[in-house]
């Protein structure tokens, strides 16, 4: 099918999209890379009466990667954040996982914030925001406000962004020092929306112990799941049985049957997958800084 | 509701086209509707199956997940722009002729694009490579076989010279 009719602008500068949204009160959308906004568009399942198209904006077009974390804009690509040998070396779970977003074809035009503000609990990007405890800046008429990855994910695609609000810039946390991600998705096809996902962040001490052992998920619950794992694995080293990480995600995800899996299924993956993730998770955090 | 019209000018294949549209109009349809370059199919319309792939600025992207005006004043590479001037094959389509990578052939000018860009970025892709290369494009006919060895066989008679703008 086609989109439906809408009116539509193309600011060149931030201050005149938030004016052009202000306007609008809860009639404007915000169009970006539009990978997800398209299709719900061709599809009949939204209908904004005014897309404001932020492509133009060169100043939300910014990647920066500094020691206290990652900072994209809202026109960085998946695409180029993925091929960025900073984002990697600061926060290499960022890289891991856009590497499992759709199809290259799709990253070299969808932005990594506008999934994020597309709030889909398959998504990713949201999954790690969530994980790493990061966060979205906002941009109104009324001002800028920062909110965090814990108060962002309202619902299945529904952020606390106002309708007058601009998403300009994720905040992702640096890796810390003796700290290792990981991320493991399981998909029927390549590049498909995960059946479920889990990305991991394991920190250890000196002895290489695992200290905190933390898992989020995609595809389990309505928002973004981020799972303490600590109490399972505390004290023990990257070589020893983690499956306690495992079995303690099993008991704690209640997920929802779908066409695609039954809950028990997804139940099951959600362990493996976390087996997996903090086992690898731990050994590059082993592997990391200081502590031999 | 009479729908707004906007100027939308941008060059296809090395020439310049100027049309006037509604802001819903969809890149692909653009191409093919507006500028009557029907070598782009459209397929699924949501972007799952990358028929409609064409280049932007060298950049493989979906047609169908682009609005014609959002991509006003720039490049973009139909299938139609693959073979030179006079009619000669670019070696990814001499590679598909030769490989019988294509059957109905509905697919093809996505696959063609897709890995134009693709061998550009990777001239020499290893099997795998050339797998994930095209993973986001769906074929009924071949079963892919074919379709990766053309890759491979592009990249053999390419000389890193994948055609196209």
């Amino acid at each position: 099918m086609k989109p439906p009719a809408f009116d539509y602008s193309r600011p060149e500068t931030l201050e005149e999209a938030v004016g052009l949204l202000a306007e609008l009160s809860s009639g404007g959308k915000v169009l970006a890379g539009g990978q997800s906004l398209l299709p719900i568009l061709s599809m009949r399942l939204a209908a904004p009466e005014h897309l404001v198209d932020i492509n133009r904006i060169a100043e939300l077009d910014t990647i920066s990667a500094g020691p206290d974390g990652v900072r994209l804009g809202a026109l960085a690509r998946h695409a180029a954040v993925e091929r960025d040998p900073a984002v990697r070396s600061t926060q290499p779970l960022i890289p891991a996982a856009l590497r499992q977003v759709a199809h290259p074809t799709i990253r070299n035009r969808g932005t990594t914030l506008g999934s994020i503000v597309h709030a889909d609990p398959s998504g990713e990007m949201p999954a790690v925001l969530a994980l790493l405890g990061g966060s979205v800046t906002a941009v109104s008429a009324r001002g800028r406000r920062t909110i965090s990855a814990a108060e962002f994910f309202l619902g299945p695609l529904e952020s606390a962004l106002g309708p007058d609000e601009i998403a300009v810039e994720a905040y992702f946390p640096a890796l810390a020092v003796r700290s290792g991600t990981a991320f493991a998705e399981v998909s029927r096809r390549h590049g498909d929306y995960a059946v479920c996902g889990v990305a991991a962040l394991v920190s250890v001490d000196q002895e290489r112990r695992i200290t905190s052992a933390r898992a989020g998920y995609l595809s389990i619950a309505s928002t973004p799941l981020v799972l303490d794992l600590t109490e399972a694995v505390l004290g023990r080293r990257c070589a020893d049985d983690l499956s306690a990480a495992g079995r303690l995600a099993r008991q704690l995800v209640e997920p929802d049957a779908d066409i695609h899996a039954s809950a028990d299924y997804r139940r099951d993956l959600a362990g493996v997958l976390s087996d997996r993730v903090i086992t690898e998770a731990a050994r590059a955090a082993a592997g990391s800084g200081p502590g031999d | 509701m009479t729908e707004q019209l906007h100027e939308v000018g941008l060059t296809v294949n090395g020439a310049a086209y100027q049309a006037e549209v509604p802001a819903r109009r969809l890149l692909s349809d653009f191409l093919r509707h507006d500028l009557r370059l029907t070598g782009t199919h459209v397929g699924c319309e949501h972007g799952v199956c990358g028929a409609c792939t064409v280049l932007v600025d060298g950049v493989p992207m979906r047609s169908c997940l682009l609005l014609a005006v959002s991509v006003q004043g720039q490049h973009v590479t139909t299938v139609e722009g693959l073979a030179a001037p006079d009619g000669t094959l670019s070696a990814v389509q001499r590679a598909f002729q030769e490989c019988h990578g294509l059957q109905c052939g509905f697919c093809t000018a996505g696959f063609l694009t897709t890995i134009t860009a693709g061998l550009r970025q990777n001239p020499e892709p290893t099997i795998e490579q050339a797998r994930e290369m095209i993973g986001g494009n769906l074929c009924r006919c071949t079963g892919y076989q074919n379709i990766v060895a053309a890759v491979l066989r592009a990249a053999e008679i390419g000389g890193g010279d994948a055609g196209g703008e």
